[in-house]
């Protein structure tokens, strides 16, 4: 199925949402392949230097087994190195070191010291790298990069996991499943189940470029999963994937009509979001352009605002209501709540299940993509963490843990995350800024500065729009997830888990490095 | 309905360039001259005027403050010749509590009156002393008021300062007690007296203008009244050291002083009030462990106002194992709680009040309101450096400050921290400042989320961590 740009409603030639790739191929292959960087020098952990007197013997291309030296067939002169691809000091006793093995004493390694520049305490440099090479190669990170925790200090990152001596003999890797059920209401709608327990989080069509946004949405189909447009609307490019998209209904209602509900397999009432609990959102006039007002219903331009919280909604009765509507509407759609992380969180969980919720979503309070007030990101509503257990304790208590799902997000950066969370007691996560990672995203935080994101991700303009390409987002998206299922499915081998159902609510496989750990 | 409380903004540009946290570094020698520089293409113009302005040092190294560290050139240069770098001199700017993060983020308040915003998430630390181990708390569904933080409905972040009656009595249909004077202040952040080495030209005089132009108060030093006379204008609230000089013409006409603590500093207060112009006289008791019992004692004795006064980090005083603000508040509130006074004596924390979340984070632990002296500094573009108490000369040259400059960057600080109370009160769904204070509930703290999460789960918490 393809889409024709005549097929979109408001769209001039040249505008962002006119076709200006090839028509998307809703079919999307599951399938690992390279995905270089878009930039000529890819930052990594170390420099390899090659000095003047190289002789160009290419020892060092026969040597290396990490891709850093190459000379592509025909070529004379060894190219600069790779050097992102470096393991750095480690490689002195694997045999296969280029520095030992050149004859000229040639190459030098260092620090890369813009490396120790980027990131910050949640996603370390490190963090950002292992991000990076997994959508490049769609495998695990090397050991020489930190690729499970951060250095927050607190959290997932303090939180270890407690192996057996030795998993089960008769579990085999290609046995464990990773298959996540959605719908436990036991009711007359699809028992939608997703193949990763993850899918991707909410970024509007109007704050996310669109190739990045369809990257997303062909990394749902890919992996069987879903993404979800956010509250800008739902742009006539993601019809194709309309299996794997999630229609989000937020306060500002932009977008939301009837044939977006209808045609969306999951609903998301957002109540809240963790980059900014209890606060409205805000899109710039300088983001609101030709295509992004026709989505909204808007005038070009005009700063947006999104109220907080939904004024129709100030009671659980009222919640119940929006949800009946919704059900209404689209009888097959299962429905989900994205609530952020008060003190009684438990309390609202409880409620989203008794008013029909199905997936009750929790966004903790140090995630988040959107620009938001510093002083929101930092200090309102409590981090993932504490609530994820907080409210599967008490779902427990109420009796109905096993009728609905919890997801969990909000810092939600590894693998080794979403393995805390469902240990903690979550079924599965939703990620947001890990993919934009993947798509190069470096973190600098000013996505909302003059033109949008200077990496042409969270822009609306034209000409940044231009520096991402449909096919090379999806593809470092798709290995991206394929690095993370190969590595959670690892995890769950030495945990000696046959599923990722299995690992939920196991906090006895979980160790904090600040505990006594004695209970 | 009256008018909304509002502080107005307007941009007041750094006189001085401000230390930017990234810069971009080339190894020229290597250069191939490939005529296709990377770094025209900045999609924040930074270098476009780059080699024009290469031998004007100023304009040059402008982009040092300016460059957001996108990596965009130094990804896309032909040879790899550039580097992204952490400038050195943001990294010595300030200290452990006034981090080169927390004096970026002044600076740009105080010049565009903004509250900062940035994307993708929060990169912080999990949690950290003092006030960065609480979290605010946020609803769902209910909200202050129906059409949003900035609609019609109002938010009030006004608080009372003066002495309050225990309950009211009547007779024959009348009141017939005399309520004691209150001031009110439509911000709950005074300006209090800032340390003698940055007492310089007109940084005073703009304290205090600032401070009456957006309807609060400055506590100015007896002698510095003098010296500013003419230019110290509104709302001063004298610092009277003993013994007051009852003649001193500020400590006479002001409806409210200061006063240090003391053994007779009840006397002193009662001396004040005889005064014939009702006075409303605040003690300041610096913050000892012993502070509460203190400051319920003077509360008992009929004290109005009392000024807890922490050490520049928000620390106790006088003792090798201080306690933060968070938890001396929260104590000295539980013990006037408990004996039955708080609501008849205002306390004002100050000392370590930083930014915009401490104020709220010092009231929900128990003060009425706030003073902050380091902010009004920072304001005025001071990097901390101490070169001042050094006796050298300002790098800055505060001396020449421009008063009508110094009270833009103020009043702009204020303006952001204003719109950044609205939002944290307007997601805890308050609507009234007052009722905040003490209002543990509507805030957690880390240690109870930890005993309840992860305690729960792995016993003792190791000591130290």
């Amino acid at each position: 199925m393809s889409i024709l740009p005549s097929d979109i409603p408001g769209a001039e030639p040249g505008s962002p949402d006119a076709v200006t790739t090839r028509p998307e191929v809703a079919e999307v292959s599951r399938e690992v392949r390279p995905a270089p960087p878009r930039y000529r020098n890819e930052i990594g952990k170390y420099g390899i230097y090659r000095a003047s007197h190289c002789a160009d013997c290419g020892r060092c291309v026969e040597t290396c087994r990490h891709g850093v030296h190459v000379r592509p067939e025909g070529y004379l002169h060894v190219m600069r190195p790779y050097d992102y691809r470096c393991i750095g000091p480690d490689c002195k006793n694997s045999g296969s070191c280029c520095i030992d093995a050149c004859p000229q004493g040639a190459l030098r390694l260092s620090d890369n010291p813009v490396s120790g520049t980027m990131g910050d305490h949640r996603w370390t440099p490190d963090l950002l790298m292992s991000t990076w090479a997994m959508a490049e190669t769609g495998r695990p990170p090397g050991m020489h990069l930190e690729s499970e925790v951060g250095a927050s200090g607190g959290g997932f990152d303090r939180l270890r996991f407690r192996f057996p001596d030795a998993p089960p003999p008769h579990l085999r890797r290609e046995d464990i499943t990773t298959r996540l059920p959605l719908n436990r209401r036991d009711d007359s709608r699809p028992r939608i189940a997703i193949d990763v327990p993850w899918y991707g989080g909410g970024m509007s069509f109007g704050s996310t470029n669109i190739r990045a946004l369809l990257g997303k949405a062909r990394v749902a189909k890919a992996f069987n999963g879903f993404t979800c447009t956010g509250e800008g609307g739902y742009p006539d490019r993601f019809v194709p994937y309309k299996d794997h998209v999630i229609t989000q209904v937020a306060t500002g209602l932009f977008g939301v009509r009837e044939e977006t509900i209808q045609r969306a397999p999951i609903v998301e009432f957002k109540y809240a979001q963790g980059a900014k609990p209890g606060l409205g959102g805000h899109l710039l006039g300088d983001k609101n352009t030709p295509s992004v007002a026709a989505m909204r219903g808007t005038v070009v331009g005009v700063p947006l605002f999104s109220p907080f919280p939904f004024h129709s909604v100030y009671s659980v009765e009222d919640h119940k209501k929006h949800l009946d509507w919704i059900a209404h509407v689209n009888p097959r759609a299962l429905l989900s709540a994205k609530v952020s992380t008060p003190a009684d969180v438990d309390m609202v969980a409880v409620g989203i299940y008794y008013a029909g919720g199905h997936i009750v979503h929790l966004d903790g309070s140090y995630g988040g993509t959107g620009a938001a007030p510093n002083v929101a990101k930092k200090n309102i509503a409590m981090p993932i963490e504490y609530a994820i257990g907080r409210v599967h304790q008490f779902l427990e208590a109420e009796g109905i843990r096993d009728r609905i799902t919890v997801i969990a997000s909000g810092g939600i950066r590894t693998p080794a995350d979403v393995a805390k969370a469902i240990a903690l007691g979550a079924d599965g996560c939703v990620i947001g800024t890990a993919e934009l990672v993947a798509l190069s995203c470096i973190r600098c935080t000013a996505c909302e500065s003059g033109r949008g994101c200077a990496r042409g991700i969270a822009t609306t303009d034209d000409e940044l729009l231009e520096m991402l390409d449909v096919e090379w987002c999806t593809q470092r998206l798709v290995n991206l997830y394929a690095a993370w299922r190969q590595m959670l499915v690892d995890l769950l081998y030495r945990l000696g888990l046959d599923s990722v159902g299995a690992l939920r609510g196991r906090t006895d496989l979980l160790t904090h490095l600040d505990y006594e750990n004695e209970t | 309905m009256p008018a909304k409380y509002a502080i107005h903004h307007t941009t007041a540009k750094p006189r001085f360039r401000p230390i930017g946290k990234l810069g971009i570094v080339d190894w020229r020698e290597d250069c191939s001259g490939c005529h296709n520089c990377v770094k025209r293409s900045c999609v924040y113009r930074l270098y476009r005027d780059e080699a024009d302005s290469l031998r004007d040092e100023v304009g040059y190294l402008d982009y040092i403050y300016q460059c957001k560290g996108c990596l965009s050139c130094v990804q896309n240069c032909t040879k790899n010749i550039l580097t992204r770098v952490v400038n050195p001199e943001y990294r010595r700017l300030g200290d452990g509590y006034y981090t080169p993060d927390l004096v970026l983020s002044t600076w740009y308040q105080a010049e565009t009156g903004k509250i900062p915003v940035s994307g993708a998430g929060y990169g912080g630390p999990f949690s950290g002393p003092g006030f960065d181990s609480m979290w605010t708390d946020m609803s769902e569904i209910v909200r202050p008021t129906r059409d949003g933080i900035h609609g019609r409905e109002y938010i009030s972040t006004s608080v009372d300062i003066g002495r309050k009656l225990p309950h009211l009595s009547f007779a024959d249909g009348q009141l017939n007690v005399d309520p004691p004077p209150l001031v009110e202040t439509p911000l709950p952040v005074i300006f209090d007296r800032i340390p003698e080495h940055w007492n310089r030209g007109a940084v005073l005089a703009a304290i205090a203008t600032a401070a009456s132009e957006i309807g609060t108060l400055a506590v100015l030093g007896e002698a510095d009244i003098r010296e500013n006379e003419g230019s110290v204008r509104g709302q001063v609230v004298p610092f009277l050291t003993t013994p007051p000089a009852p003649t001193s013409p500020s400590g006479r006409s002001a409806p409210f002083v200061m006063i240090p603590d003391g053994p007779d500093a009840m006397a002193v207060q009662a001396a004040l009030k005889r005064d014939p112009s009702a006075k409303i006289v605040a003690i300041r008791v610096p913050a000892v462990p012993t502070a509460a019992g203190r400051v319920a004692d003077l509360a008992r004795d009929g004290a109005d106002v009392i000024l807890l006064a922490f050490d520049s980090h928000g620390m106790e005083q006088g003792t090798s194992q201080p306690r933060h603000a968070r938890d001396v508040l929260r104590d000295t509130h539980a013990t006037l709680v408990r004996q039955g006074i708080r609501d008849e004596v205002t306390l004002i924390a100050s000392g370590g009040i930083a930014a915009a979340e401490h104020v709220v984070k010092a009231i929900i632990c128990g003060a009425d309101l706030v003073a902050i002296d380091v902010p009004l500094m920072l304001a005025l573009e001071c990097r901390l450096c101490g070169e001042c108490r050094r006796g050298q000369p300002c790098p800055i040259a505060l001396e020449e400050i421009d008063i009508g400059f110094g009270v833009r960057r103020i009043v702009n600080l204020m303006a952001a921290w204003h719109s950044q109370l609205l939002e944290m009160l307007g997601a805890m769904g308050i609507r009234e400042i007052r009722r905040l204070r003490g209002e543990t509930g509507r805030c957690m703290f880390f240690e109870d989320l930890e005993r309840d999460s992860f305690g729960r789960l792995f016993g003792k918490r190791k000591s130290g961590s």
